[in-house]
């Protein structure tokens, strides 16, 4: 019942095979450059992370996707269609966003929290309980969590919540900004592990931002390398391993230098 | 005479100064409101309108309360009666308080949940209905409260404009030096005043937001 559930709005509504697409896009605010150049296609289905770090254009890429941001120069795609002649509105209930922060809306309990997209695009609301009731499950929580409120969840819990939230009307594409940055190490590897097994069942379009090297690796189909607003190349993670490209190599350097300290 | 004897020979007049004093104040409360809120919100869209609004907003608190009432005595319409004026002398004074805090209140709401509420696909008046005004409704509150308190010591004032209500005896007892009628004006007034703080402190617990199943 799950997998037909996840599947509804899964198949592809156009026929690109690109569930998203930048064609030398630029970002710029007050005379900042943020993004430079930036030609990128991500396919139906994978996990791409973009990796660098605080500052190089990987949150702005991001936002650039949901239109959160509106690029300066060039074009993004979302499904074959230019992002900009989406309606932003749609676009959004389209695509499913984790933050760090979470954000879960403190005055509302777990269940509105998941429940208020499918709420506010018209499900019924026996349908949108069950919904809430089966993405607690999928995301390893007790469906008995439903009432209560995000302040008396843990850290982890409310990651949790907040990825249920993000896939609540069903999105095709998931983006998700350093989403297990602020969490502790046991519960983030925890929830590394829950992620990379619910996204192989799931199947969604997902773009992943991070500046952990071990956490791209592990979740990524392919990396994607920012620095100082450029896409240095994508890599699966084996190439990435095995580059030779001076970036990877500082990035496997310094990875290896706080693996042998600790 | 004793000032229990005159309260309880005069208490017919009290209560209807009173209720005068509650009228004034409460239509002025209600304007302010449906005027403070509205712009509150608006500030809190577009940043750059902030310093000049609140700026009107505070030089209007600047000006004494006698002198504003003096000084819309020759606006035509307004000036006709003497309640209209009071009623909007009053209003005027209670928008910084109202603006001030409708605008903390929702630019205090945290920027990781605007964010998250944005990325979903809040427009952005289910953001303002569903996650903004709920979050700053307490805050929101706590401004009328204050503007209501200090409202119904202004309006003490209106009586000097012949407004009427509980003014009327402070100004006649002035004239008098009779401290009887004095306090005859000033104890409902303060009391007036506790109780509209009382009852918004009570309004601002109950309306606040929920944020857990046990409190």
């Amino acid at each position: 019942m799950l997998a037909r559930a996840m599947s509804r709005n899964a198949e592809p509504s156009s026929t690109s095979p690109h569930a998203i697409e930048f064609r030398d896009v630029h970002f710029a605010i007050r005379g900042h450059t943020l993004v430079r150049g930036l030609s990128l296609a991500v396919r139906r289905g994978e996990t791409l992370v973009l990796l660098g770090r605080s500052g190089s254009g990987k949150t702005t890429t991001l936002k650039l996707i949901n239109r959160l941001l509106e690029p300066s120069a060039g074009e993004v795609s979302v499904e074959g269609r230019p992002a900009a002649a989406w309606d932003p509105i749609r676009l959004r209930r389209h695509i499913g966003y984790v933050i760090q922060e979470v954000g879960l809306f403190p005055h509302f309990t777990v269940e509105r929290n998941i429940g208020l997209v499918p709420s506010i695009e018209g499900w019924p609301r026996a349908q949108v309980r069950e919904r809430v009731q089966e993405l607690l499950r999928l995301v390893g929580l007790d469906p008995g969590l439903a009432g209560r409120y995000p302040a008396e969840l843990s850290g982890g819990q409310r990651q949790r919540v907040g990825v249920a939230r993000a896939l609540g009307a069903d999105p095709p594409i998931l983006l998700m900004d350093e989403p297990f940055g602020a969490l502790d190490p046991l519960t983030r590897a925890e929830l590394q592990r829950e992620f990379r097994d619910l996204q192989s069942r799931i199947g969604k379009t997902v773009v992943f931002v991070t500046h952990d090297l071990g956490e791209a690796l592990f979740l990524g189909s392919r990396v994607g390398l920012f620095e100082d607003g450029r896409l240095g190349g994508t890599y699966t993670p084996q190439e990435f391993l095995e580059s030779t490209e001076p970036s990877c190599v500082a990035y496997r350097s310094a990875f290896r230098a706080v693996a042998i300290q600790s | 005479m004793g000032l229990i004897h005159y309260f309880a020979s005069h208490h017919a007049e009290i209560l209807e100064l009173t209720l005068e004093h509650l009228w004034l104040v409460g239509v002025s409360m209600l304007l302010a409101v449906l005027a403070g809120v509205p712009t509150g919100i608006l500030v809190a869209r577009r940043p750059r309108l902030e310093k000049p609004v609140l700026a009107g907003a505070n030089i209007v608190e600047t000006i004494p309360s006698l002198a504003l009432f003096g000084l819309l005595l020759p606006v035509p319409w307004l000036g006709a009666r003497a309640d209209r004026l009071a009623i909007l002398a009053l209003a005027l004074y209670a928008l910084l308080p109202i603006i001030r805090n409708t605008y903390a209140g929702i630019a205090g709401v945290d920027p990781a949940v605007i964010e998250a509420a944005r990325g979903m696909g809040l427009t952005n008046s289910q953001l303002l209905l569903q996650v903004q005004l709920p979050l700053a409704l307490s805050v929101i509150l706590a401004g009328v409260r204050v503007a209501t308190v200090i409202s119904i010591g202004v309006a003490t004032i209106a009586a000097a404009i012949g407004a009427g209500g509980l003014g009327e005896f402070i100004f006649r007892g002035l004239a008098m030096v009779n401290n009887n009628l004095i306090l005859a004006g000033a104890i409902p007034a303060a009391l007036l005043a506790l109780a509209a703080d009382l009852a918004f402190g009570i309004a601002e617990r109950l309306l606040r937001p929920k944020t857990s199943a046990h409190g």
